[in-house]
């Protein structure tokens, strides 16, 4: 029997001596893994991305906002022709009697024209308390954020991101200025630190106003949101029961709120981006299903332009098997060097892809590396079978007649 | 040695039956120059790539060493062909990207002998066929004579009773062509069975064993007397 040094060897020195031809099957491979790693590796980053991005929020919060949107026992109120019932800044204030809740920031949100001068544009606006800021662990740019007071008292006073501080205030200290927000003139009296996107919010180009004054800005009573921060996260469950008991002594026995755990907002992204990993990581197998292919389509022309060769390796006391195996080491060879050079390109693109986005923490998880190495090689051999069983069946006489 | 009685072979090309070969006895002995001669079609090659077991006949019965060889499997003719026969064909056959050295070692590696020793017995065997200083060059940077030489090294190299050459003078000038007869006639005088299939009645009229073929079918069989 031929030992498996020599089926190395001499594979070995047919892919060296057909250089073209071998380069060409090792791009198509290494494009096919290399996808498959950066793709997931880019899914994995926004996962982790959102992960992060939560936690730094303080992992024991609860968020509370009206109407029901998991489906429960009793039947929707749009179904029975009421609309959901207001989540009311008395409701937002009644949650703070339970025992395990240490701060709540009431949220209202809204979008206007911010004016000062010629100078205006469009911003989100956000109504809400000084417990806002740190329940969100907002840093501060300048001045300060809004005052403890009395919610439901409407103030004119105003704080801005750094863009709009920058496109409204140019060249200017905005702090003690008045700008126009809607009909309605506020004082700024802080700008708020860089901390970038967080959470769907860019900092930058909010302005935050007292709640009471957001529903007069925007002729809305009911909030948006109230996000609760309980005291230890073990008695996250325990106050998030509390708080819908609360809500729903107040609405008559309604539970017509919906109050979530931001772990449970977590684990939807966590799954949902997940799944999205998958889904690219699949769409990039593609690609190696068609290297895979081309490694089969290749090795059929390497059997038609070396069937003289076969033929003679017949002749002289080689068996089909042998055929084969060689054929077959030659489709794993082809294989493991894409798979290599597939993943050396994987590397070469996330350091890439780190290098312009360096909070993106994007990094390929190992499950996606090993199974994309292992489709490579899966395809590349599979895909030499029939080459490998033709040239093995090849009639040496027919073989050694071509000249 | 070699023993063929009653084989038929035929080939179906589109709807056509063709009788390459018909009812063909044929009885050599160890150590015999036999030399097949015959017209283009008359069915000599078949019959050498039936004895070299790289076709097998429709019907009929071949024994080789006295072990019928008609029904075995592929693995165990492979086996055969490796231990027993040497091929060399018209066209060399060499394989392009592997050296001289290399080729001549190739049935040795497929017979899984180590890398050293393979070596050792190709290197040994080139220069026995005056190619000592030519191991390392590939088929490209030969001449015909000296490609011939290589297939002849590699054909001999696992010591088979029987040599096979299918035309082995067909692509070589004259001198070369002598060349090779000589080194084959030696390899014959040192007990080698030697058939050699040819068109070309100066070489074929060399053995002492003349067959002339006609439609397939052996039409004479002609003993030297020495």
């Amino acid at each position: 029997m031929m030992q498996p040094g020599d089926i190395l060897r001499f594979s070995t020195r047919s892919l060296t001596g057909f250089r073209t031809r071998t380069i060409l099957m090792v791009i198509a491979m290494a494009i096919g893994v290399g996808a498959v790693v950066v793709l997931t590796a880019l899914g994995e980053g926004a996962r982790r991305y959102v992960v992060n991005e939560f936690s730094s929020l303080g992992t024991n919060l609860i968020i509370v906002f009206p109407g029901r949107t998991e489906t429960g026992g009793n039947v929707p109120g749009m179904l029975v022709g009421r609309s959901p019932r207001d989540l009311t800044l008395e409701d937002a204030v009644a949650v703070l009697r339970s025992r395990h809740v240490t701060r709540i920031a009431p949220l209202n949100i809204g979008s206007a024209y911010l004016s000062r001068g010629r100078l205006s544009r469009e911003a989100p606006v956000l109504g809400t308390t000084y417990e806002f800021r740190d329940i969100r662990r907002l840093e501060m740019g300048r001045g300060s954020f809004l005052p403890p007071a009395d919610p439901t008292k409407a103030q004119s006073i105003c704080v801005i991101g750094q863009t709009l501080a920058e496109e409204l205030f140019p060249n200017e200290e905005p702090i003690g200025q008045w700008l126009r927000i809607g009909d309605r003139r506020f004082r700024v009296i802080g700008v708020l630190g860089s901390k970038g996107r967080s959470l769907g919010f860019d900092t930058d180009e909010l302005a935050i106003i007292p709640v009471a004054s957001a529903q007069q800005l925007f002729n809305q009573p009911s909030l948006f949101r109230i996000l609760v921060e309980t005291r230890h996260r073990e008695s996250l469950d325990t106050a998030r029961e509390e708080i819908r008991r609360i809500l729903k002594d107040r609405h008559e026995g309604d539970e017509d709120v919906t109050v979530v755990t931001q772990d449970a907002v977590l684990a939807t992204f966590d799954r949902i981006l997940r799944t999205l990993t998958l889904a690219v990581g699949g769409i990039a197998a593609i690609s190696l299903a068609v290297a895979g292919i081309l490694t089969m389509n290749v090795m059929l022309v390497a059997v038609s332009q070396r069937t003289a060769e076969i033929g003679l390796l017949k002749a002289i006391g080689a068996s089909r098997q042998q055929i084969r195996n060689l054929f077959f080491a030659e489709a794993a060879l082809l294989s493991a060097c894409g798979a290599i050079v597939g993943l050396g390109l994987g590397a070469a693109g996330i350091l890439i892809i780190r290098q312009i986005y360096p909070a993106f923490p994007a990094a390929a998880p190992l499950w996606a590396v090993a199974a994309a190495v292992l489709t490579a090689a899966l395809t590349g051999v599979s895909f030499s079978v029939m080459p490998a069983r033709r040239a093995a069946r090849l009639d040496p006489v027919i073989a050694l007649a071509k000249r | 040695m070699i023993s063929l009685a009653g084989i038929d072979r035929i080939f179906q090309v589109g709807d056509q039956t063709v009788h390459a070969l018909a009812n063909v006895n044929l009885e050599i002995t160890a150590g015999e120059y036999v030399s097949i001669m015959g017209p283009s079609g008359s069915g000599k090659s078949t019959l050498l790539n039936i004895v070299g077991l790289l076709d097998r006949p429709t019907d009929g019965i071949y024994k080789l060493d006295g072990r019928d060889v008609t029904g075995l499997s592929d693995e165990d003719q492979a086996r055969v062909r490796r231990e027993k026969i040497g091929f060399v064909f018209q066209a060399f056959h060499l394989v392009p990207r592997l050296t001289a050295l290399e080729n001549v070692a190739v049935p040795m590696m497929l017979a899984g002998i180590g890398i050293n020793e393979r070596r050792r017995r190709a290197a040994k065997s080139l220069g026995d066929f005056g190619l000592g200083d030519r191991m390392d060059h590939r088929p490209s940077q030969l001449s015909g004579g000296q490609r011939q030489r290589v297939a002849m090294a590699r054909a001999t190299i696992m010591r088979p009773p029987v040599l096979l050459a299918d035309e082995p003078t067909g692509n070589l000038d004259r001198a070369s062509g002598h060349e090779v007869v000589g080194l084959l006639e030696q390899l014959n005088a040192s007990g080698v069975t030697l058939i050699v299939v040819t068109h070309d009645p100066e070489l074929g009229q060399r053995a002492r064993r003349q067959l002339h073929m006609v439609d397939g079918s052996i039409d004479t069989d002609d003993v030297l007397q020495p």
